[in-house]
Order: structure tokens, then sequence, then C-alpha cells
């Protein structure tokens, strides 16, 4: 496989905590540096605020060019001027989550010891396991660093789905309204499998190194990379695939049984070979990992009861071909927000685009999004 | 601007919906099943300042409602309504939509556990035109408000006044009202005679609660 080199490094724009914070597996870390972008105004209220949540291998960068990659924002068609969740109306936040790779604090950033000194090496694999709950907590650090007290709405898919529901069940009183997306109240038996699949792909990787690939400047490429592949079958649909590729080959027009290459293979390594330039393979372990700890029911005896007199209202979405994270588990969420009365909306969006569709354009996704933060900013007195 | 959309479609808002709607005081906690587009949840929210929560099963008419920032989910009365907790509602509404459930009785036990009242609307098989068609031709009617052919009908549980006023009895609620309505959702003039409503009534609306 051809590897390209990784990515420049660029400054990105953060705030540094000194008093750390404190993870539920016991250990603290200090300083905290979180990354950020806000997009719109805050108005003198400080009621406008949406916090945008990211997926597992997002960033902050969601409505303007990745500095990193040079691509457009992940949710650029959804978050600006005009758009469902409008700028102009709206001051957006979104964070780099804690154990990410563009800016907050995580296995590729400097490791600090106990009184928050740096030791001059990354931290590496000795980065400590942190949960979906721990990035939510670091937000909030951000959130409150910026003044404000009470998000209008906090949005997000499918690990941000995550990290919102986790938002809500921890600082209800700090969320009008929340917007979890192609998302579950717990990672399934079979999203584990196959993030473990890409985990063991890059420990496989001679050139991981025990997770001290930092040491020699070399990356596990191939290792992430595969781990990247097996991740991308699992956000299409097997009809978008065939919509998209069908058995077509690359640069061929018929089977010759000489190393055809057939165009999803190429597609594949592609995304494989695209993806290890940005993004660190410790970053992926530590990520996935929070993933799959997440259970709100575990964590708080059962869903309804994690939203029990909440006052927030929910907006929940569902894609019918996102077999990652399947209608059933959203409407699952939304009889349980039922049974904690909850204020809820809830849509299953067609699409044949899996659970990627949540970053798509859905026209259908995009005016009941844009609907319910109307309908909540008018409750705000916006 | 939002708040005018929601007055202009109050005033479009189908008779039979108004009526349902005076039927519901100020400030009520209101769950409206097969809410469509979700009408009357906004007339509710607008003019009686009603906690209104909606669930339709029709996914554009559930887009729209939401788009509109009304809290409704995309679901049914057969499979949904077991999951909210009792007396959750002051009034829970099924309009023109029993006859097409899968388990009619046990869609109104679960109205009148969440909800301490029950409002349902639904066309009555009695109206002396249905008999009459099935009479004459011996076929199944075929009228202005039951146009589909039995084989595709959504309509699968047809009942008459009587029969819901019997089932009523059978599971003991308390009809605190009913009325016979015409097919535009107009009041009808049998309101003393149940036996004539049965006859000359296309639609009927009744205020259920528990004994």
């Amino acid at each position: 496989m051809r590897t390209l080199a990784p990515f420049p490094v660029v400054e990105h724009q953060r705030v540094v905590l000194e008093e750390g914070l404190t993870l539920d597996c016991g250990a603290t870390i200090r300083p905290l540096a979180v990354a950020f972008r806000t997009y719109g105004t805050l108005n003198a209220a400080r009621s406008n605020a949406i916090l945008i949540c990211h997926a597992l291998t997002g960033d902050q960068y969601v409505a303007e060019r990745q500095p990193v990659t040079g691509k457009p924002g992940w949710w650029s068609n959804l978050v600006g001027p005009g758009l469902p969740v409008d700028t102009d109306r709206f001051f957006v936040i979104c964070a780099n989550v804690l154990g990410g790779c563009m800016g907050t604090t995580g296995p590729r950033e400097e490791m600090t010891d106990e009184d928050g000194r740096g030791m001059g090496r990354p931290w590496g694999t000795d980065f400590p396991t942190v949960t979906i709950r721990d990035m939510v907590r670091t937000q909030k650090k951000l959130v409150d660093h910026l003044g404000i007290t009470r998000l209008l709405a906090v949005i997000g898919g499918s690990m941000g789905g995550m990290q919102v529901l986790e938002w809500a069940a921890t600082y209800p009183d700090s969320v009008l309204a929340a917007a979890p997306v192609a998302c579950a109240t717990h990672h399934s038996a079979q999203n584990i499998a196959f993030h473990e699949v890409g985990r063991a792909a890059i420990h496989a990787d001679p050139d991981w190194k025990g997770g001290r690939y930092w040491e020699d400047g070399r990356i596990p490429a191939q290792g992430l990379s595969v781990a990247r592949m097996i991740a991308h079958i699992t956000y299409l649909s097997e009809e978008a695939l065939m919509r998209k590729f069908g058995r077509r080959l690359q640069g061929a027009s018929a089977v010759t049984f000489l190393e055809d290459v057939f165009q999803v293979e190429s597609y594949l390594r592609h995304q494989g070979s695209t993806f290890v330039r940005r993004f660190d393979a410790n970053s992926y372990l530590t990520i996935t990992r929070a993933m799959d700890y997440f259970d709100l029911s575990q964590e708080h005896g059962s869903v309804a009861a994690a939203f029990e007199n909440t006052p927030t209202r929910f907006f929940v979405a569902s894609f019918s071909s996102d077999w990652l994270f399947p209608t059933s588990e959203s409407r699952a969420l939304v009889r349980a927000l039922n049974a904690a009365a909850a204020r809820t909306s809830f849509v299953e969006i067609t699409t044949d685009k899996g659970h990627d569709a949540f970053l798509l354009d859905e026209p259908d996704f995009h005016r009941a999004l844009g609907g319910f933060l109307r309908g909540a900013a008018r409750e705000a007195g916006l | 601007m939002p708040d005018g959309h929601i007055r202009y479609v109050a005033k479009n808002m189908r008779l039979d919906l108004r009526l349902i709607a005076e039927m519901i005081p100020e400030g009520a906690r209101v769950l409206d099943i097969g809410c469509g587009d979700g009408s009357l949840m906004a007339h509710l929210v607008e003019e009686k300042r009603a906690d209104a929560r909606g669930i339709e099963i029709d996914m554009g008419a559930a887009t729209d409602a939401v788009a509109q920032g009304l809290s409704v989910i995309h679901g049914d009365a057969d499979n949904d309504l077991a999951f909210y907790p009792d007396g959750a509602f002051d009034y829970v509404v099924l309009s023109r939509t029993l006859q097409a459930v899968e388990r009619p009785r046990e869609v109104l036990r679960q109205m009148l556990r969440i909800g301490r009242h029950a409002i349902l609307s639904f066309p009555n098989f009695g109206h002396w035109q249905v008999r009459w068609k099935l009479l004459s031709t011996g076929r199944m009617p075929d009228t202005e408000t039951w146009s589909r052919p039995w084989y595709e009908t959504p309509n699968i549980h047809p009942c008459t006044i009587l029969d819901f006023v019997a089932l009523a009895g059978l599971d003991g609620y308390v009809i605190e009202r009913w009325l016979a309505v015409d097919e535009k959702g107009a009041r009808a003039p049998w309101r003393r005679s149940v036996r004539l409503a049965n006859l000359f009534g296309e639609q009927a609306l009744f205020l259920l609660r528990r004994k």
C-alpha cells in the first residue's frame, strides 16, 4: 500500500485549564487543554449558544475549512449563515473531544505528571481510559469558561449523539434542547466487535510498537488504515455500496483473474490511506474504547431514570438504512424518553446512505432539526 | 414567521378538530395520537397554552410537525402507548383512527391509563347509507366516508356508535360527552337519542374518563 506522509501539525485554537479534570477511571489530567472553534456571536444574555459534539473521527472544524486536510467542515451543509443551525442567529461551539488528536488533551499531546509538569514525551498508550462522560465534563468546563450557564441546544450524531445524551443526563439544567442523531444509549455488542477488529489491526502492525511509535517518528499506517476500512464499511449500507460501486472493476471492463481490483476495494484503500495522514492511532484506540464503555442505563439504573423529570426537550433522528445505529435503538431511546415524560420529537429519515447519512444532504433531516431548534429558540425567548 | 404559520394552520383546522379543541381546557397536558402535521397541537399550544405531544404514523406528516417545532414522534397507537407512564396526560386524543388500529380495545385501555380523559372520533358504520348500501347491493358499502374497497381499506375495525357505547360500558368507562357529526365535522342534531345518532351521524365524537 502506498503510504503518504502525515499532514503537517498545525496550531489549534485552545484554552488550557490549569485545574485539570478527574476522570471516571480515577486518574486526574492536569492541565487540561481543550481545542475548540466558535461561529456566530454570543448574545448579551448568553442564551443563544449551541454546542455541537463530533463523532469518532470528527473534529472541532464543523463549519469551516479543516486546516490540516484542507477539506470543508464536516457539517458545513448544516451549520452556517441561514442554514438549519443558523450562525447568524446562534453562537455555535464545537470542541475536539478529550482523547482526540486535533489539539485537545489526548495521547498525542505531551504527557504531564501529577503536578501538571510536562514530561517531554507524548502520552501515547499511557493516556488514561476516558469515557463519553469525561468528554462531556471537558466540554462543560469549556462552556463554563465561555461564561455560558445554559446551552440553547446540544447537537451531535453517532458518538456525538452519545455525548448529547450524556449532556442531558449529567447537566439537565444546562441543556434546553438536545438532538441526539443516529446514535444509541449504549454501544451494541456488534459495534464493540467491529471496533475490536479495528483495534486488533492497529495492535498487529509492527510499526505500532506497543503504542510507542512516536519514539522513532513512525506511524502504524497499515493497521490504522485497515481499522478505518472496516469502520467505513459500517458507515455505509449495502444498497449505497451497490449503487456507488456495484461490481465494477477499477480500470477494466471484465474480470481477468489477474490482480483485478474492484472499485469498492480501491475506494476503501483510499479512505484508509488518507485517514492515517490526519488521525493518531492511539487516539483511535482511546476513543473507540470510550464509545464501547458507553451505557447510559448502567450509569443511571435505566435510560428512563437518566432523564427522569428532565426539563430538556429532545429531537431524536435515525436513518432507515443505518445498521450501525439502527432505528430500533433510537426508538428504544424515544420510548425511554416517553416513559420519563420528556418532551420528545422523533423522525426516521428514509435514505439508502446508511450511518453516513447524518453527515450528508438529507433535506427532511435538516428541515426537522431546523424546526426543532427554532421551536427551542422561541421557547427561550430568542 | 413561525408564529404566524401556526395561526394560519389553526384557522384552517378541520372542523372535527375544532370540536375536539373545544373540549380541552387551558394549560392541559395533551397527547394527540395520529396528530398528522400537528394542526390540533399547534392550535392547543397557541390558543390554550397546552403542553401538547403527538404521535404520527406517517413519516412525512411527522416530519412536517417536528419542523414546526412540535413534540411529535413517529410511531403508532398499537405499539407506542404502552411506554408512557400512568396518568401522564390530562387528555389523550385519537381522531378518526380507532377503526384503523389493530387492537382498538387495548388502545382505548392504554389511552385511559396514560390519560385522565380520552377524546375519540370515528366514522359510524351504523349510518343509514352504509346500512342501505349493504342491504340493497349485498356488497361492502362504498360511501364518502367508507370509500376504499374491503381488500385495501386501512379501516379494519369499523364499528357503530352503539357498538362503541357498548364497549365503553363493558370496560367501565364513563361517557362524559358525545356528539354525532356529519362528514365535514359539523355538529348534527341527534343529541338526545343514541339510536337516531347511530342512524344519521356519519362521525361520532366521544369524551370518556375512567370510573
